[in-house]
């Protein structure tokens, strides 16, 4: 398969802050892309050096096989769907699409001929008349796209299409873009803050913090193996359970006060030396009521009932933790249950470098 | 053209294009076409006669002299009173204080009223009020002097702060009622459930909270009671007319040998207050503005 | 309806409803009702019907100040929206200096008309003026007597008026060109839409309610007018650039002929009302409707 995309060492600043570090992404060809993290982390600033939008600081990016640093967005292969949309608000949505190619003096029947395919892939045919304050949140985002169909991009950029909406618009809209995708294969780069969307869209995500790529993985690979303890904070909902205590190479466990858990079904990539400060990670679906030998017992402190399953409040060693359980489950606060972690499925960081061990 | 194209690495080359130079260019010439007036006046005003019958109007002096600015300030004559501005400085400021206080209080508490307490028929007065800012001063001013006259006030100092406050008080209405519009609404309604009444939330809530709005009302003010002329001229009467009138009369003086110089600097002279407000309040003039023509 | 309920704002605004009923109200009522009079020097009730407004149409001198009023409400109108909306693209193409060009820009609009007029009078005058600069130049040829030509010195006027007012044309459009949505500019960079295109085509009807409100704005100081050119032409040569207001406030104060003087007033106000029933129409009935759908 060839890369689609690819971005060189990647500088850029915004005065004496650097915003992008040194940064290096391929892009394969079709490939859902998602760049995944929290506000300030970068991820809106490349996919704009990857526009053109903004001027890169040192680096290459290359679009399709032609080097596109120096070029101008229009010449880039790309098409772009923002947050507000952007659609021309005085302009019926036919004009919207046209507006482009009109201004490129492209040939009238050419013209209709690609709005005719655009607005039948998109079923805005019964649409085309209107203005964009006369279409819903939905509607617009099938425009926009559309906006970027008749220039024939090869990848197609979205900049959090979906931030400003309310949660039930935005499940279906989600679904919208994965089945377009499906549809035309082209190579797409989506970026968002919201975890969900990155693991429902991406063939692959990268989580960015500080201008830096943590992790570019499947959805799979992030959600069940972070490579950091960033990564393993940031997704899954609810998150990860946290326990800071010590290995102890002696009998291969975490100690966290005088509570001792066995690693040996754990698979470290590095194993660490004795006593050093580790993060036992573990997520609320990976615990289980058990009524086996190695399981500990506990009382129920609290109870978030969330429809399909049930979250309930525990803590081990003072360190209040969640387990998630079906929700037909008919616990009572103060329940006394049994539970097992699933230690071949928890996660381990260093404490120091917070990096997965 | 980018002929090695693969090489493209780093930032794009810049290179100042022919549209960014023909973009200073413009906007250069424009500049110097709205500063020409003002370097005109103020180099006018340091010539003496001489050089202004045989030199060039936009040639800075050969040499200065100063005697065209006491001479505007205290010796220039209207008519037969030769008195330069100085009466009508004091005059202004006579007029502009006293105006600008009681109409930005008006605005306030209208804009307040409007913006919290609303009341049937409260916004047909408001579009009437507003509507009141796009009347023409000359269907006005008749019948407004005849109101004056017969409550006495015409032609005295009273008669020209009513007349003032009167004419600003659609526009500072409006922004001072968009301004408190703006405010959070559920700041009002806690200060409501504390049991506050009309005048205790106006003055422990609302004002605390309105100084820019007030900064800009005042500027707006400032400027336009003391750039006007017509009013003055009208209600402000013979012993109380402003700057400007004064201004006018000085230069459109029909006999004598005319001095442009002294002109040049009497004009200044009537320039300085609101030229000195815009430059130094900056941004707020701007605000104002802004406010003025932005409707709720 | 409880009169008494929430009083103290009716009390508050009890000034604003009594100016705006006395004055706004009744001096309109006022003046149309003694224009239908043979007043002179005193307002007096002797009814004359419309022969006030008769006299009036008859006017030589009326003639005179409408026409001019339409040359220079056409001139300067255009010529301000035009030039204020060139400034407020050019400054908002991020260049070095914008504040100092901005301030420039805006700075004859803090000044009187009385100074406006006066400056620009000595900058014209035929004698002294730029006229004479370009003579001593070498540039024989060129000419600049506007001030004392029948025909053109309404053209003075309107010079005067736009160096002071395309400033405030200026702020407006760029208030409205700064609140363009980011995102716009950036698809019309990603399609390629060369700069004065978008401007034409997509940002100004994106802010054609800057625009509007400046028209009316502008257009209803046409109508009133007057210290700028009484103290730039004083409405000469001979009464070649008089306007309605001057025609007003010549037949009150000077002539003593008020009949005549409230017609043309009233006249005067029809024409702001003409300018502003279809913006108002717009902006209160259409928007709202349109915000409905």
């Amino acid at each position: 398969m060839n890369n689609s995309v690819e971005v060189k060492k990647l500088s850029f600043n915004y005065g004496n802050v650097e915003i992008l570090k040194n940064l290096d992404l391929d892009i394969k060809d079709g490939e859902f892309m998602v760049l995944l993290g929290p506000s300030g982390c970068g991820k809106t600033t490349l996919l704009n050096c990857i526009a053109g939008l903004l001027d890169l600081d040192d680096g290459q990016i290359i679009i399709e096989g032609d080097n596109v640093t120096w070029k101008e967005p229009k010449d880039r292969h790309i098409g772009m769907v923002f947050q507000s949309y952007a659609l021309y608000p005085s302009m019926s949505v036919e004009k919207n699409l046209s507006f482009g190619l009109r201004m490129s003096n492209t040939p009238k029947n050419i013209i209709s001929e690609k709005i005719d395919k655009a607005s039948e892939l998109l079923q805005i045919k019964e649409l085309l008349l209107r203005k964009p304050s006369q279409l819903s949140g939905g509607q617009r985002q099938r425009v926009a796209i559309g906006r970027a169909l008749v220039r024939d991009a090869k990848v197609f950029l979205f900049d959090e299409p979906l931030s400003n909406l309310d949660a039930k618009l935005r499940a279906e809209l989600r679904y919208e873009i994965k089945k377009l995708h499906r549809d035309l294969g082209n190579t797409m780069i989506y970026v968002t803050h919201d975890q969900i969307e990155a693991m429902t869209l991406a063939d692959r995500i990268a989580v960015m913090k500080n201008g830096v790529i943590q992790q570019l993985d499947s959805p799979k690979e992030i959600y069940n193996k972070p490579s950091s303890l960033f990564v393993a904070d940031f997704i899954g909902s609810p998150g990860m359970n946290f326990f800071n205590g010590k290995f102890v190479s002696s009998d291969n466990s975490f100690a966290l006060n005088n509570s001792l858990i066995n690693l040996n079904n754990y698979q470290f990539e590095h194993k660490p030396s004795d006593q050093t400060d580790i993060v036992f990670g573990i997520r609320p679906e990976d615990i289980s009521v058990s009524d086996s030998k190695e399981s500990i017992e506990f009382k129920i402190e609290l109870i978030e009932p969330m429809g399909a399953d049930t979250l309930i409040w525990l803590s081990f060693e003072d360190t209040p933790f969640s387990v998630r359980l079906e929700g037909s489950s008919e616990y009572k606060l103060g329940d006394v249950i049994n539970i097992k972690f699933d230690i071949k499925r928890s996660s381990i960081f260093d404490k120091k470098t917070e990096l997965r061990l | 053209m980018i002929s090695n194209n693969i090489e493209a690495s780093g930032p794009k080359p810049k290179h100042l294009t022919i549209g960014r130079i023909g973009l200073y260019f413009f906007i250069i010439t424009c500049a110097l076409f709205f500063l020409m007036p003002l370097y005109v006046m103020i180099i006018t005003s340091l010539k003496d006669m001489d050089e202004i019958r045989s030199g060039n109007l936009l040639y800075i002096p050969q040499k200065l002299s100063y005697y065209s600015w006491p001479k505007a300030w205290s010796e220039a004559c209207t008519g037969f009173i030769c008195e330069g501005l100085r009466p009508g400085l004091i005059n202004s400021l006579k007029i502009t204080i006293p105006s600008v206080i009681v109409s930005v209080t008006l605005g306030a508490i209208n804009g307040y009223a409007l913006a919290f307490w609303r009341f049937k028929g409260a916004y047909f007065f408001f579009g009437l009020c507003l509507f009141g800012a796009f009347i023409p001063y000359q269907v006005m001013v008749y019948p407004l002097l005849k109101i004056e006259s017969a409550i006495g006030i015409y032609s005295s100092l009273p008669g020209i702060i009513l007349v003032h406050t009167i004419f600003g008080m659609p526009i500072l209405t409006l922004i001072f009622r968009n301004f408190y519009s703006s405010l959070p609404i559920d700041l009002f309604k806690a200060a409501r459930i504390d049991g506050g009444n009309f005048l205790k939330i106006f003055f422990y809530v609302i004002i605390p909270m309105s100084a820019p709005i007030t900064i800009v009302a005042v500027i707006l003010q400032v400027t336009g009671i003391w750039n006007d002329f017509l009013l003055g001229l009208v209600f402000a009467g013979r012993d109380n007319q402003p700057m400007t009138v004064l201004l006018n009369n000085i230069v459109q003086v029909k006999f004598g040998v005319v001095e442009y110089n002294v002109d040049m600097a009497a004009t200044i002279l009537t320039s300085i207050l609101p030229l000195a407000v815009y430059l130094l309040s900056g941004r707020w003039f701007v605000r104002g503005i802004a406010a003025g023509a932005i409707k709720g | 309806m409880n009169f008494t309920k929430n009083i103290a704002a009716k009390i508050a605004l009890l000034p604003m409803i009594i100016i705006s009923l006395t004055v706004f109200v009744g001096c309109i009522i006022y003046s149309f009702v003694y224009s239908l009079t043979g007043s002179k020097l005193i307002p007096a009730l002797n009814y004359v019907g419309f022969s006030q407004y008769e006299r009036l149409f008859k006017s030589r001198k009326w003639d005179v100040a409408v026409e001019n009023i339409f040359i220079y409400g056409f001139v300067f109108t255009i010529s301000c929206l035009v030039i204020g909306f060139l400034l407020a693209v050019l400054i908002d193409q991020k260049i070095r200096g914008e504040s100092l060009f901005r301030t420039i820009f805006l700075y004859p609009y803090a000044m009187s008309f009385v100074v406006t007029g006066l400056v620009w009078k000595w900058v014209l005058n035929p004698t002294y003026g730029i006229e004479h600069s370009m003579h001593l130049w070498g540039f024989t040829w060129f000419e600049l007597d506007w001030l004392v030509n029948r025909d053109l010195a309404i053209y003075a006027v309107c010079i005067a008026a736009v160096w002071q007012g395309a400033g405030f044309v200026m702020v407006l459009m760029l208030a409205g060109l700064r609140g363009i949505d980011e995102d716009i500019w950036k698809s019309l960079s990603i399609e390629g839409i060369p700069k004065w295109k978008s401007y034409i085509f997509v940002i100004l009807p994106m802010i054609r309610p800057m625009v509007i409100t400046s028209l009316v704005l502008i257009a209803a100081g046409v109508v009133k007018v007057y210290d700028l050119i009484l103290a730039l032409t004083s409405g000469g040569p001979g009464y070649s650039t008089t306007t309605p207001a001057m025609y007003v406030m010549e037949n009150f104060f000077s002539r003593a002929n008020l009949g005549q003087a409230f017609a043309a007033s009233i006249i005067m106000f029809i024409s702001v009302v003409c300018i502003l029933a279809p913006w108002a129409y717009y902006e209160f009935y259409f928007r709202n409707k349109e915000a409905k759908v």
